[in-house]
């Protein structure tokens, strides 16, 4: 059995329609339209202990409602959730004694008080030993380079600053799960550096299981091997990222200068070609042709003057399969 | 039982920080005291027959309720639930090892407790040495005085007990202030705030005695001045007693009820 088990789970929510303006808002003063939106529809999953796994897919697809679920703030309305032996919602207070949670875009920091404050306070909650926690916290700041920055109100930090102590006070307990729901968004390319190297360390040294939401695909190649990309709700691919490469193509774009007309190419693992004012673009599968094999083709049909290689980002991956997905 | 204990000081640290509102606090307090008990002198100065309640009883009730106002008052809205509610960042409050409703208990306590800290010295010492007939008088008697204190305890309890409820149905309803207005209106009225109890008339006395608001901000003040004998005052204690315990269960069994169905706003 492995670590974290989910097994169908789903989970609707009612909402409110109203139109805007007065006479829709008056009108729904008496009579109220309901719709409801299945924002997990049956996801399955296992995780083994010390795994990262990048869980991704477009805003609305269920990814922060399944974290939800997850660290039992929430209760799947159908299906089964087994985490550590523990049932999340059901085992509520025992299990998240164990877990850490990092909203992106909610503060767990008392905003009038240094961030200090909060984590002495999260020390009492989870009942730390006095020893035992100033370890832990030396090390926080320090790998987290916090060190003046725990003791200034947090009103008064900037986003990076904040994010970094909101990851410190997830982490004050030394949970074996964290659950790290878009931990990068709105910061800068230090801070973004920063916090992943972090997550590498933590899970190399404490053997954290880390369950990680993110839109930057950058976090996913440096963190997580595996993938579970998401889409109105239903899992549409689990595996590494390495095959989801493989198997969606693994382009580049070559673009080539040149005086000469090229006319026909006709080689094996070129997808496309766009001619531009002096020279060409190609679009080449590097699962089929290698771009030294491409290039040394394409001096036998023409004279290159210059060429520039693109790699294709993982984000037009992902957008290729959003579109695939229609989601 | 630590847990609980950090929980008081860090909410008690914070709100100690703000220290213009808890001047504005004091100000307010000693204006709405003062005007309070002149409307009264006048009112017993002009009329022959005796009121209800001793005069000096009655300045002592008013300025009492103006000390302790921050402690007992029933509607006292704790912005920082509210707006947890209603941005989605309770969700943080439900990953920790500790029961919601005792968590929360505590800290609109702490908040209490703080508020009144900060303001209700100034105050005393000045309706103290006001002279008569505006002064407050020192208690009746010794015991009279820790059977206030006791009274004093489970009122500031009672309204907190009261309180969480409402903050609980936001949950439900987004927002306080409907039913903040709704319950406001008749809280205030049978707790004594608007005019003390000791003026009602005999119906409403009745009704009065049988809602639990009285036990907040009258019983308290009443036995501080001797208006309330201590073999009347003890069973009411125990009356109060077993509102906190019928508000604290049904508090909790909301609060239970609530977090299984919560739904966290905003993503």
């Amino acid at each position: 059995m492995s670590f974290i088990n989910v097994e169908n789970i789903s989970k609707t929510f009612k909402v409110a329609q109203r139109k805007s303006g007065l006479k829709a808002t008056l009108k729904s003063f008496f009579k109220r339209k309901y719709f409801y939106i299945e924002a997990v529809k049956n996801i399955s999953f296992q995780i083994e202990k010390g795994d990262i796994v990048g869980y991704i897919g477009p805003n609305g697809a269920g990814k922060s409602t399944t974290i939800k679920m997850l660290s039992g703030i929430l209760l799947p309305d159908q299906g089964k959730i087994e985490i550590n032996n523990m049932i999340p919602a059901l085992d509520r207070q025992k299990y998240v004694a164990n877990i850490g949670v990092v909203f992106g875009q909610r503060s767990q920091l008392w905003w009038d008080l240094p961030a200090l404050d909060s984590f002495d306070l999260l020390k009492n909650i989870y009942k730390l030993k006095d020893d035992q926690y100033q370890k832990t916290i030396q090390e926080l700041i320090g790998l987290l380079e916090l060190d003046n920055i725990v003791q200034i109100p947090v009103r008064q930090l900037s986003l990076g600053q904040r994010m970094r102590c909101e990851i410190a006070a997830s982490l004050i307990h030394n949970p074996s799960i964290l659950f790290l729901d878009e931990p990068t968004i709105g910061l800068d390319a230090t801070s973004k550096q920063i916090v992943r190297n972090f997550i590498k360390r933590i899970n190399k040294e404490r053997k954290t299981t880390i369950i990680l939401t993110t839109h930057d695909m950058n976090d996913i190649e440096a963190l997580a091997k595996r993938i579970i990309l998401i889409g109105k709700g239903q899992v549409l691919y689990d595996g590494t990222i390495k095959h989801l490469k493989q198997k969606y193509g693994n382009y580049c774009n070559v673009i080539v200068t040149t005086k000469n007309i090229l006319k026909t190419t006709n080689k094996k693992g070129i997808i496309s070609k766009e001619k531009i004012t002096d020279g060409y673009i190609f679009k080449i599968d590097i699962n089929q042709i290698t771009v030294s094999e491409f290039l040394k083709y394409l001096a036998t049909k023409v004279k290159v003057d210059d060429v520039e290689i693109n790699n294709e980002s993982i984000d037009d991956l992902i957008i290729k399969l959003y579109k695939e997905f229609e989601i | 039982m630590s847990s609980y204990l950090s929980l008081f000081k860090i909410k008690f640290i914070n709100n100690l920080q703000y220290r213009s509102a808890a001047l504005a606090g004091i100000l307010t307090q000693i204006f709405f005291g003062l005007v309070f008990i002149m409307v009264y002198i006048a009112f017993y100065t002009s009329n022959d027959n005796q009121g209800p309640i001793a005069l000096s009883q009655l300045v002592t009730y008013l300025w009492l309720n103006q000390i302790f106002f921050t402690l007992v008052f029933i509607f006292q809205s704790e912005e920082q639930l509210l707006t947890m509610i209603r941005n989605g960042n309770i969700a943080y409050e439900l990953c920790r090892p500790m029961n919601f409703y005792f968590k929360w208990f505590v800290t609109l306590y702490a908040s209490r407790i703080a508020k009144v800290a900060l303001r209700f010295l100034p105050v005393i010492l000045l309706a103290l040495i006001l002279p008569s007939p505006y002064n407050l008088s020192l208690p009746y008697g010794i015991k009279e005085f820790i059977v206030f204190l006791l009274a004093l305890l489970l009122s500031s309890l009672l309204a907190t007990a009261l309180s969480i409820i409402y903050h609980l149905l936001v949950f439900y309803l987004l927002d306080e202030r409907g039913i903040l207005t709704l319950l406001g209106v008749v809280g205030e009225i049978f707790s004594g705030l608007t005019i003390p109890i000791a003026f009602f008339p005999e119906f409403l006395k009745t009704i009065a005695y049988l809602l639990p608001f009285h036990y907040i901000c009258d019983l308290p003040f009443r036995i501080y001045s001797g208006n309330i004998s201590l073999s009347v005052a003890l069973p009411n204690l125990i009356g109060g007693l077993i509102w906190l315990i019928l508000f604290g269960l049904l508090g909790y069994m909301i609060s239970k009820k609530m977090l299984k169905k919560a739904v966290i706003q905003g993503g």
